[in-house]
């Protein structure tokens, strides 16, 4: 009995072990091989400007994006965690829709409603508002991307609290919003920090959508596209390298944060 | 204090279907019933969590049926407390007090009653069931409710815990002057806690009355079986003389009271707690009108008490204590006599 758990472990661990490979080799690969080819030209795109801004830009509006998500998408992950409504079923598979299309497409059917003859770019270009070749541009293919990682968050969080905390709640006092404000979001926290973290790299990491409706100004992608297909690997590698560096860098700043929210476990 | 007038509300699996239930003030109403039977629903309906299909809902004489539950005045406690996991034991007790300048002292005094207040600035997730559920209490009890809603709130705790927290609750609801509802299917629970007890079955309200009356008088078979009386037999009415009549249920005439008409058919039941065991035939007792000559099947231990199957002309379930069952050295095969009032025979009409 036991050598058969043994044989299930180390077959386990040797396919484990293979795919964990598959990913350090890739983009460890990238980081050292710039170091040690050309540590000189890593150390010049640190301070590149134009590769500074396409990373400000990438994370800025990736930001938005996430900010956008978190305020309209908050409510919409509370009533799919709660309600039972008609069509409930629909919207549910309309928000995992932007993981399954191409991005390529979205970025066509973004750019289709955005555009300057588009049904919502048309009359915001009146008004002054541009989204092609424009930041609000890769503000929109952001959030279309990022989306479903957000509200699926979000919502499993609202699902795992009870609903009988929310009940007792109303019973002493609170209205439904009180109820939300000082019982479901203070439980679901990490839920959200952690939504708004997968949405905002989803945001960053979103290529496809994004160069079809904004090509300039550019993110940094695009940027490393450009310098790859104008100069080649040698030119656009070291973008890649801080692209990655700076995202590893503050991906694991934001988990060691929301990692101190576990004092929140349910009962 | 409470009204509930024909009241329905379908969930799918649980349902209410057309209830009538009324609470006086001060009053401990106890919902019995078994598991599914749309207990907790029933509460959740007047709590306000759901709004019913139809009927009303009347809290001193105010229709609340479509009030919100922050505007019923109604405290709940749930049987797995949902204490507020993110806040510690002082602030789930504060979190409905409104009067803020008040709020700590109400809720040291709270918690001293309930002797928690040694617990204040835990959080909820360190305590053990029975201090949970005091917790729970005391937040409840913060708000001064008109009502006091129970869900089930010693079923998650250990036995022990729960005879001392079930007397708490009742002491309690006096002390305070409260008005409560409280859902169980525990009958021992039930007849220790209730002024009244009314029992739900399948989303109905089926019967309603003082427990002597419920656990003495169950007014169908499902009633009697699931409060525990075990001897029930269909039979009809041959003979009456006054209230005092004789029912054939086949092989033998059981002597009973009754307002139940002559040649009516009518289903008997019979505590198995008020038959008397003996060993020989008591020739003088007037009051125990039933003899019967039976046969010891089988004897069960089941702790204090020890449960007999009997037969002979009829099947008849009796409890005898264990002392008892050595003095008067009963065992298998042995013949006994059974002997019970004809009061302590329940009637209804089939």
């Amino acid at each position: 009995m036991k050598t058969e758990i043994n044989k299930t472990v180390i077959l386990f661990s040797i396919f484990s072990v293979i795919l964990i490979l598959y990913l350090l080799i890739t983009i460890g690969n990238l980081i050292i091989s710039q170091l040690v080819i050309d540590a000189g030209a890593l150390w010049k795109t640190m301070w590149d400007s134009s590769v500074l801004k396409s990373i400000w830009i990438s994370f800025s509006a990736s930001f938005v994006s996430t900010a956008i998500a978190f305020l309209f998408g908050t409510p919409l992950a509370y009533f799919l965690a709660r309600k039972n409504f008609p069509g409930k079923n629909f919207i549910e598979s309309l928000i995992d829709v932007p993981v399954i299309i191409p991005h390529t497409v979205a970025g066509i059917a973004l750019i289709s409603v955005f555009g300057y003859n588009g049904l919502i770019g048309s009359p915001l270009e009146e008004i002054g508002i541009r989204f092609v070749d424009a930041f609000p541009g890769i503000v929109v293919a952001m959030l279309f991307v990022s989306i479903p990682f957000y509200i699926n968050h979000v919502r499993e969080g609202f699902e795992s609290i009870d609903p009988k905390l929310e009940n007792v709640a109303r019973t002493l006092g609170e209205s439904e919003w009180g109820t939300f404000r000082t019982i479901t979001l203070p439980l679901a926290y990490r839920d959200v920090l952690a939504g708004s973290i997968m949405s905002w790299a989803r945001g960053i990491s979103e290529f496809g959508a994004v160069i079809l409706i904004t090509y300039y100004p550019m993110i940094a992608p695009v940027l490393i596209f450009e310098r790859f297909r104008s100069f080649g690997l040698g030119a656009s590698r070291p973008i890649a390298v801080v692209l990655i560096l700076v995202s590893i860098l503050i991906f694991v700043i934001l988990r060691y944060l929301s990692r101190g929210w576990s004092l929140y476990a349910k009962d | 204090m409470l009204k509930i007038k024909s009241l329905s509300n379908d969930w799918g699996r649980f349902r209410l279907k057309d209830i009538n239930l009324e609470v006086e003030k001060g009053e401990f109403l106890v919902i019995l019933g078994p598991s599914g039977a749309g207990k907790t629903l029933l509460l959740e309906s007047i709590a306000g969590f759901t709004i019913p299909d139809s009927g009303k809902i009347l809290k001193a004489k105010e229709d609340i049926t479509s009030y919100s539950p922050e505007n019923r005045d109604i405290g709940f406690v749930y049987q797995d407390f949902a204490l507020f996991p993110h806040l510690s034991v002082r602030q789930n007790i504060e979190f409905g007090i409104k009067d803020q300048e008040n709020s700590k002292k109400r809720a040291k005094d709270l918690a001293s009653f309930l002797g928690i207040d040694h617990l204040l600035d835990a959080a909820p997730l360190t305590l053990s069931g029975g201090e949970k559920q005091r917790v729970t209490l005391a937040r409840a009890l913060a708000t001064e409710p008109g009502l006091m809603l129970f869900d089930e709130p010693l079923s998650s705790l250990d036995e022990r815990i729960q005879e001392k927290m079930r007397k708490e609750i009742k002491n309690i609801h006096e002390q305070m002057n409260l008005t409560s509802i409280y859902v169980t299917h525990n009958q021992a629970e039930a007849m220790f806690l209730a002024d009244r007890i009314a029992i739900m079955m399948e989303g109905e309200i089926v019967q309603v009355g003082e427990p002597e009356n419920i656990f003495y008088g169950p007014i169908n078979k499902q009633i009697a079986e699931f409060v525990g009386v075990e001897n029930i037999y269909n039979g009809t009415i041959t003979e009456k003389d006054d209230n005092l009549a004789k029912v054939n249920i086949g092989k033998k005439d059981i002597e009973v009271i009754t307002e139940t008409a002559e040649g009516k058919n009518v289903r008997i039941m019979i505590r198995p707690e008020e038959i008397f065991i003996g060993t020989e035939k008591d020739k003088n007792s007037k009051s125990a009108r039933n003899q019967l000559e039976l046969v010891i099947d089988d004897i069960l231990d089941q702790g204090s008490l020890v449960r007999l199957e009997l037969s002979n002309s009829i099947k008849l379930i009796a409890y005898v204590t264990r002392k008892s069952l050595s003095e008067l050295d009963l065992e298998k095969g042995r013949k006994v006599y059974a002997s019970f009032k004809a009061s302590s025979v329940h009637t209804v009409e089939r």
